[in-house]
């Protein structure tokens, strides 16, 4: 396949997730919208061509990794697994009712190719490093790929993984920041910020580090996932520039950590997603 | 089960330390899925020699605990057996959050050693002294929580706990200890070791402890008073039988522990006792206070954890019978 084709692929694919991830929290009427979305483009750039997985033996020992150290994300996570077919899609519409598979937070027990359990921010760093060392130590040809908010890089925990999977040279590991510009109280740089950028602080570690302009571009992830699998001898960090609440009407213009909108907001937004994966299939 | 009671009081000549780091080299060398990562300690439990023997299987996370523990549930994940190890109060408070969701929520059996537990981190002082680190953990649901008694305990457990595919949490004292069991002694976790049986009171204890108890059973039958003597190493689970047994046998209960007692041994025997077969108790160890810094004979005395403690602790459980 031409890439210009996988590209278009990739974009249906964003759009796919886009609309599950809003029909997977609307089934409940509330939830993390905004960060759920702004990480759409990278999941479909993951699930849809780069990653090797196996959905039908989720824990194939050879495969990729990924995970979701902004745990609440979660949703985002559960409409691609089920697009990819590790699932029936519509099971994660059972999010957050009594006992579902779809949790908030990834859940390794819980849900089909979850790979670490996540939910108290900066811990799925250090897990997913872990796993790094321990696919490295297995001399396997994969990735662990994890993704981590901006208003997570708040947590020292996600400096001490950064230190440790420079130390241990960790090349088969790639993080991307969620670089949102959104934390729950409310901008990044008002709340707590990161002086010279996330991306300078991971340079300081030791780390490759790539900025991606647009980080809901699948092209441009896509690049940016590429260079980093050229790189050796260190870990790389894929600094994702987007926009929190990407997509969903209600929630884009506020940019709000979590949203609990009207019945007819949902209807609104869902409308306006498949519109969008209409014109984005007839492209 | 199956051991040997030596009972002598005599300190081992032996580092306790070197019990576990025996065992590691042992199963890292029949297994490359033994993993060891420490946090700049190397230097305070001997495990340098891992390093040496098994570079590829240990690691220093430096000084950075709650990363540590993390990278062990990732490690953990990919089919190794990771043992993470730092002083108790790091081991423990410091890495709580870490320890709970990392590791144990996620069902990623993760092995946590904490050395220095209680008044052995003496010199150190109370900022390195734990008297909580046992009770943090037993407040995870399903975590195995133990607290070895000697060399050949620490030795056993430690293969014990590798085997056992539960999150754990080992308490180790670093230096020298007295010597309760021969080697090659057996345990089985959950199931605590009757030393010596007795009709009038049961001493339960655990660690350091053991060997207090063991000399206040002597002081005790010198007297005329049965003692029996129960080694409690497995604070969690703990041994609901065995306590409800020694309760009917001899009536009354003394608890001994190097821990805080409102939430660590004497805590859970009485929530065993309260619900089974109530029967008076008392508590030797700690009483809600802060560690300080001094040798351990001091603060074995200001902590009142020793053999004369226990013997005045079991005469007032009598007299209450």
């Amino acid at each position: 396949m031409q890439k210009a084709e996988k590209m278009q692929a990739l974009r249906v694919f964003a759009a796919e997730i886009r609309l599950e991830t809003l029909k997977t929290i609307g089934s409940l009427g509330f939830g993390h919208v905004g960060g759920s979305m702004s990480v759409v483009e990278a999941l479909a750039v993951l699930y849809g061509e780069v990653m090797k997985v196996d959905p039908k033996n989720p824990r194939w020992e050879d495969r990729d990794w990924c995970v979701m150290s902004k745990g609440h994300a979660g949703p985002a996570m559960y409409a691609t697994l089920g697009l990819k077919g590790y699932y029936e899609v519509e099971q994660a519409y059972t999010l957050n009712q009594p006992h579902t598979n779809f949790p908030s937070h990834t859940d390794r027990t819980k849900t089909p190719g979850i790979d670490l359990t996540t939910g108290s921010l900066g811990q799925g760093i250090s897990a997913a490093v872990g796993a790094a060392l321990g696919n490295k130590m297995d001399e396997r040809n994969n990735h662990v790929f994890v993704f981590v908010g901006d208003g997570e890089c708040d947590e020292g925990q996600v400096w001490e993984a950064a230190q440790f999977a420079a130390h241990y040279k960790l090349d088969n590991l790639v993080c991307l920041v969620d670089d949102n510009k959104m934390q729950l109280d409310g901008k990044v740089e008002e709340i707590m910020g990161h002086a010279k950028g996330i991306g300078a602080k991971f340079d300081a570690f030791g780390w490759n580090v790539i900025n991606v302009e647009n980080g809901n571009d699948v092209e441009q992830i896509y690049d940016a996932v590429m260079a980093a699998y050229d790189c050796k001898g260190m870990p790389t960090c894929i600094v994702l520039n987007t926009t929190k609440g990407k997509g969903a009407t209600f929630a884009e213009p506020t940019g709000a950590h979590s949203s609990q909108p009207s019945k007819e907001q949902w209807d609104e937004a869902i409308k306006a997603a498949e519109a969008e994966l209409a014109r984005v299939k007839a492209q | 089960m199956n051991f040997t009671l030596i009972g002598k009081h005599e300190t081992d000549s032996r580092a306790n330390r070197d019990a576990y780091v025996t065992a590691m080299q042992e199963m890292m060398s029949a297994n490359d899925k033994v993993c060891h990562i420490d946090c700049d300690l190397y230097g305070c439990i001997n495990t340098k020699k891992l390093e040496k023997e098994f570079p590829k299987q240990t690691f220093n996370a430096g000084i950075a605990e709650a990363n540590a523990v993390g990278v062990a549930a990732g490690m953990t994940a990919t089919g190794r057996t990771v043992f993470v190890h730092s002083f108790g109060c790091f081991a423990s408070r410091r890495v709580y959050d870490q320890a709970f969701m990392s590791c144990a929520y996620a069902k990623l059996p993760v092995h946590i050693l904490g050395s220095d537990p209680g008044i052995s981190a003496a010199y150190n002082g109370g900022t390195h002294m734990p008297f909580e680190d046992m009770a943090i953990y037993m407040a995870i649901p399903e975590a195995v929580v133990v607290d070895p008694t000697d060399y050949a305990m620490l030795y056993d457990l430690t293969k014990k706990l590798a085997a056992s595919q539960k999150f754990s949490y080992m308490r180790m004292v670093r230096k020298g200890i007295v010597k309760v069991y021969d080697d090659g002694a057996d345990f089985e976790i959950g199931k605590g070791v009757t030393l010596k049986e007795g009709k009038d009171v049961t001493i339960i204890a655990s660690g350091i402890m053991v060997d207090e108890a063991l000399k206040a059973q002597e002081t005790l039958a010198a007297e005329g008073i049965s003692a029996k003597v129960v080694d409690m190493f497995t604070w969690k689970p703990i041994d609901e039988e065995l306590i409800v047994k020694s309760a009917e046998e001899t009536g009354c209960i003394v608890t001994a522990e190097n821990h805080n007692v409102k939430t660590g041994l004497g805590a859970a025997v009485a929530q065993v006792l309260a619900k089974n077969k109530p029967v008076v108790m008392e508590m030797v160890g700690v009483e809600d206070r802060f560690g300080q810094v001094g040798a351990q004979k001091f603060l074995q005395e200001e902590y009142g954890l020793t053999a004369a403690h226990i013997v005045e602790a079991v005469k007032k459980a009598i007299s209450r019978k």
